[in-house]
């Protein structure tokens, strides 16, 4: 038995959402008393695994597979599973992560909860935590079935440190044609911005903006702190800015560190979207916005005067603190 | 084309989100229920089909009586005939048990389904179902053609999209993108009147159990007061980031 953590890795390299999907494991199978078994695709320096509790590579090599495949990813997963007779198997939320797992779950007959945000309240019967309707609440759900997939929530149990011993084995898992029936033509990826997803810090504008024109002070200040740029419903709505930038219930939820809200009121399903994220700023002119109940810090006032002016002291800040 | 487009009959994004009986049920008391806003944006890439490449489109959704206005709603908007899986949706894997089930017997080639709901989030019906049905499945779907029997699909993916080329049957978890927001259709009086008479199925769910259940809702603690900084002295709110929230 083992707790096995699917780690994505992207150009052979670990991201902290995988980093956090491995410390999870490490915390669930500490609780189990038993030990952590990672699969990696294509990534040759599985070290930094190590660092947070993994115990034991299975890697995986393969040419077919430098591509994300959701259907041939889990089933190899899948394989993994059973090879390592894991009763708990973990897994993040990226998309990607999100993808494979139902159909990674009908495979090993396994109940799957998502968005937990903590480790098992109990391992007997197994009950974890999640989010429900959208952030604005959570649930405990209980998975009745022998194998469990748990997929875990950016930036809520976190990075844990946990330095540990690492073996490495060469898994070759079986695949069939049917796993590649769904083929990647192109790939449409802007590789010099970040990603709101990965972002540690995300600036996002509404309706208070006025127009398009007005969102280079927001690209600014975001480009300071090294954070992602969003915005609101409305705003996507009127293409004023892309799809992929909408945040909130109906666009991307953001778990970031810092979420900074300018011109945004706070629609409730805006609320629910970011209330994920750790600190939250807001800028606007309208000291009865909603968005100030919500938020941790709040600055009344025009954002055309102050979002250049604190870009520009967060560039000194930055100066001195470098 | 044979479409089915299944939905979730969901609090709008606008409710107060409450619990009852020892915060084992969501509270519908003064909640307004609206189509998934997931399953809408494939509701309406499904009429698309049906007005350009004539496919017939059914909505199917596992619930009770009670969401049978927001199967009319559906039918309002254009889907030609709607089915009821007369169950409490407990958890995803039961629902898509059931689904699996109507697809199943209606032989459908494409099914669309919303990347999630806006109330339990699971997000993971459509692939389960695709799972189940042995069919081909794209999520966070935000672009679809169909030709044929192959299908040419855009997924969103962190930072960007991808384009995918398939074959049917289908499956897909929508989103916003395989229509726009405007795109969205208001039923008018003629499609409110036409749904009346159009067929509503109900039939009784098989007898596959939930692989989960919800033991308990809890609601996040009430948020501090927030801390407002004088417009004037930007250099505080960089400190309380800097020294208090710690996250510069």
């Amino acid at each position: 038995m083992s707790v096995l953590v699917y780690t994505e890795s992207e150009g052979g390299k670990f991201g902290k959402t995988s980093l956090e999907a491995a410390s999870y494991a490490k915390g669930v199978a500490t609780v189990l008393g038993t030990n952590v078994t990672a699969v990696v695709f294509n990534a040759e320096d599985t070290s930094g695994l190590a660092q947070y509790g993994v115990e034991k590579v299975l890697k995986i090599n393969n040419d077919k597979l430098q591509k994300f495949n959701a259907e041939a990813y889990a089933d190899a997963i899948k394989q993994a599973a059973e090879k390592e007779n894991a009763q708990v198997v973990i897994i993040s939320q990226s998309t990607n992560s999100k993808y494979l797992a139902p159909l990674l779950a009908v495979q090993l007959d396994a109940g799957y909860v998502s968005n937990v945000v903590a480790l098992p309240e109990s391992t007997s019967p197994f009950q974890v935590k999640r989010t429900a309707f959208s952030n604005k609440a959570f649930s405990i759900v209980e998975i009745g079935t022998e194998r469990k997939i748990v997929g875990v929530s950016k930036n809520a149990y976190g990075l844990k440190e946990n330095q540990v011993a690492q073996s490495v084995e060469d898994f070759v898992p079986s695949l069939s044609a049917e796993d590649f029936s769904v083929n990647v033509e192109s790939v449409d990826k802007a590789t010099d911005q970040v990603t709101i997803a990965d972002a540690e810090i995300v600036v996002s504008g509404g309706r208070g903006l006025k127009g398009p024109e007005n969102w280079g002070m927001i690209e600014e200040l975001a480009a300071t702190l090294g954070a992602a740029t969003a915005c609101s419903k409305p705003v996507s709505d009127m293409g004023w800015r892309p799809h992929s930038e909408h945040v909130g219930q109906t666009g991307k939820p953001v778990a970031s560190n810092l979420y900074i809200a300018v011109g945004i009121s706070g629609a409730i399903q805006h609320l629910a979207g970011v209330s994920a994220s750790k600190v939250k700023v807001v800028i606007n002119n309208d000291p009865e916005a909603p968005f100030f109940k919500a938020a941790d810090y709040g600055v009344v006032g025009d954002a055309f005067e102050i979002v250049p002016k604190l870009t520009e002291k967060l560039k000194e800040f930055k100066a001195n603190n470098a | 084309m044979k479409i089915l487009v299944c939905i979730s009959h969901v609090p709008d994004t606008t409710s107060k989100i409450n619990f009852s009986d020892s915060d084992t049920r969501f509270d519908t008391n003064g909640v307004q229920f609206v189509i998934n806003p997931n399953d809408e944006f494939g509701l309406t890439r499904a009429m698309w089909f049906q007005e350009k490449q004539n496919a017939t489109v059914d909505v199917v959704n596992v619930g009770g009586p009670e969401t049978e206005p927001t199967l009319r709603k559906a039918l309002a908007i254009g889907a030609d005939t709607a089915i009821r899986i007369n169950a409490h949706p407990t958890d995803g894997s039961f629902v898509a048990k059931q689904l699996a089930k109507v697809a199943q017997d209606g032989g459908y080639d494409l099914i669309i389904a919303g990347r999630e709901s806006i109330d339990y989030n699971g997000g993971m019906v459509p692939g389960m179902l695709a799972g189940l049905l042995k069919a081909n499945f794209v999520n966070t779907c935000i672009g679809l053609e169909v030709e044929a029997d192959t299908a040419t699909a855009i997924r969103e993916i962190e930072g960007g999209k991808e384009t995918l080329k398939t074959k049917l049957p289908l499956v897909i978890g929508g989103q916003k993108g395989l229509v726009q927001e405007s795109d969205l259709k208001i039923p008018n009086m003629r499609g409110i009147m036409m749904a009346r008479k159009k067929p509503l199925q109900v039939v009784e769910p098989t007898g596959d159990e939930a692989a989960s259940k919800t033991v308990k809702f809890e609601k996040p603690a009430p948020k501090g007061q927030v801390k407002l900084i004088d417009p004037d002295n930007l250099d505080e709110l960089i400190n309380l980031l800097h020294n208090e929230a710690k996250v510069i």
